[in-house]
């Protein structure tokens, strides 16, 4: 559990730490559709240095990202082993009993887990490079003119940083729980699957019932300190917009157009 | 049964960027039998030795013996179910461990996971809810029922009924009203007697220190800072000021007495009991 790194915010001091949480959402959202325009080894490639320089930029140790990505990496070679074996076009490069691999699924495999690996880095080096309150805050920010069709927008917002908030907190309850679980003789680790699907139920009560009282108390909380929702409320942190995030967006627009003249 | 920890280092997320040493060169050895405090400030590593104690946790360097098990960090533990039969745990708050439909089915849980028949653990349910201070009526509630005091019971009982040769208490009266602490740390000072079963308590109440262990271990920034008997801990006291911790109100009022007085006793008294009798001897002593 302490080398999960989803949802989690590693504090450095770096270009992507300094920039503005609007144009990073902005920035991963583009990327996202930017990276389905990549067609060919040269665009996949352009792709890769792009995401390896945001990756040196973060500050971030790559070992433990790759570390931390580890559950995720069975993802991307399921679906590489997925292509590898159901695409059948192209030239028939190998055949063993009734496995075929063809020339057009070891491309189609490299290529579409790649693509799926490089969202995911991508994805994760927005939570990593920024705080929760960031992330909502630029959040609320970005989608506030829906305000104006009375789309309830800081609710929102505060739904997501509440559930960011309690993250830690629940993990780390899941933890105790656990220990003290296992100190009566619970065994999360080994044992046949009956036994460790069983071992789940003395785990997640206590964390359900403790999420809620957790919920109520909050809400309490909330209310006794006078919480009456978004209407009026200003803000201690203040987001501001520099020429580092337009310059961040420029080179992803300059990406984009390589990619386009690149693509086959 | 005895266990012993030997140089033991213990880091928290190792090989992470979150890598946070918790314990340094830890050698604690508990023999069978012996009533242990162990104190310090919230983060000084109390509870992570004692997560050691039952192979919760492996030591990242050193090794923990704990009976005939010896666990160091490069071997993998197979089959702890049975230390952790021998050691049981109370963990801080163990009012959140609860889960089952009733109290008596909670206090089974330990017991039938460790291999003992239903009818006997329902047995051991009866006694350990009885040990606890409550009645065998409270068995067939739920536990989400009960006030937060008697929760706490009935997770300890959930413990006891496991029949530990040691016992393990991380802060177990925390929350507590004073008639419920004095009454749980009684009831577990008793169980220490009459069965000597070696006791391991965290605690931040140097009283409850001076009165019930016959070894205290103070912890400070992940290492042992002291170790002894708590005569020789509380005739001391300088460095424990120096760390920011108390000694209990007899000995704070003994000392004011001697200072005021201007005459030592000779020794160091744990209960208002014993002081008084000295201070009376003393007096009569220095009127003759």
């Amino acid at each position: 559990m302490d080398k999960m790194i989803f949802g989690r915010y590693i504090p450095a001091d770096s270009v992507l730490h300094r920039m503005d949480p609007r144009s990073k959402l902005v920035l991963i959202f583009l990327f996202v559709c930017v990276v389905f325009l990549a067609n060919n080894a040269l665009t996949y490639g352009t792709l890769l240095v792009y995401t390896l320089i945001m990756l040196s930029l973060s500050k971030i140790s790559i070992r433990f990202i790759m570390a931390g990505l580890k559950p995720v990496l069975w993802l991307v070679v399921f679906t590489l082993l997925l292509h590898l074996f159901l695409t059948k076009e192209g030239n028939l490069l190998f055949q063993w009993g009734w496995i075929e691999v063809y020339e057009e699924g070891i491309k189609q495999g490299l290529f579409i887990s790649l693509r799926f690996f490089l969202l995911i880095l991508m994805t994760s080096l927005l939570t990593l490079t920024t705080t929760p309150i960031e992330i909502t805050d630029g959040l609320e920010e970005l989608l506030g003119p829906l305000k104006r069709v009375k789309f309830p927008v800081h609710e929102l917002a505060l739904m997501m940083s509440i559930s960011l908030r309690f993250i830690p907190t629940l993990m780390q309850e899941t933890d105790k729980i656990m220990k003290a679980q296992s100190a009566r003789g619970v065994d999360f680790t080994g044992g046949p699957v009956k036994d460790r699907v069983k071992a789940i139920i003395p785990l997640l009560i206590p964390l359900f019932i403790s999420s809620f009282k957790r919920a109520e108390e909050l809400a309490i909380a909330m209310e006794a300190r006078g919480y009456r929702g978004g209407e009026g409320r200003t803000k201690y942190r203040q987001l501001s917009w520099g020429a580092r995030d337009t310059s961040m967006l420029l080179a992803l627009g300059l990406v984009t157009a390589l990619l386009a003249v690149l693509r086959g | 049964m005895d266990i012993s920890l030997q140089e033991v280092e213990y880091k928290y997320s190792a090989n992470t960027p979150f890598e946070r040493l918790a314990l340094v060169d830890v050698s604690i050895d508990i023999k069978a039998g012996t009533f242990l405090a162990i104190i310090g400030h919230t983060g000084s590593g109390k509870s992570t030795v004692i997560q050691h104690l039952n192979a919760l946790l492996k030591p990242t360097s050193g090794k923990v013996v704990i009976g005939d098990r010896v666990i160091t960090s490069d071997k993998k533990q197979k089959n702890l179910k049975e230390v952790r039969k021998r050691v049981g745990i109370v963990f801080q708050f163990p009012e959140h461990q609860l889960f089952e439909e009733t109290v008596e089915k909670d206090i089974c849980f330990g017991p039938m996971n460790f291999g003992v028949s239903e009818s006997e653990a329902k047995e051991r349910a009866k006694v350990a809810i009885r040990q606890v201070g409550l009645q065998e009526g409270i068995l067939q509630k739920s536990p989400f029922d009960l006030s937060g005091g008697q929760m706490r019971r009935v997770a300890i009982a959930g413990v006891l009924a496991m029949q530990p040769d040691v016992i393990v208490l991380d802060e177990p009266t925390a929350g507590l009203d004073p008639r419920g602490r004095k009454e749980i740390m009684d009831m577990f000072y008793s169980l220490h007697k009459e069965r000597s079963l070696s006791t391991i308590l965290v605690t931040h109440s140097m009283e409850d220190a001076a009165l019930y262990a016959d070894q205290i271990a103070i912890m400070h920034q992940g290492r042992v800072y002291r170790k002894g008997n708590p005569t020789e801990i509380f005739s001391d006291p300088e460095g424990l000021f120096e760390l920011g911790l108390d000694v209990p109100e007899v000995v704070r009022f003994q000392r004011k007495f001697e200072a005021e007085f201007g005459q030592p006793l000779g020794k160091t008294c744990l209960t208002i009991e014993e002081l008084s009798e000295t201070i009376v001897k003393h007096m009569q002593g220095g009127t003759k």
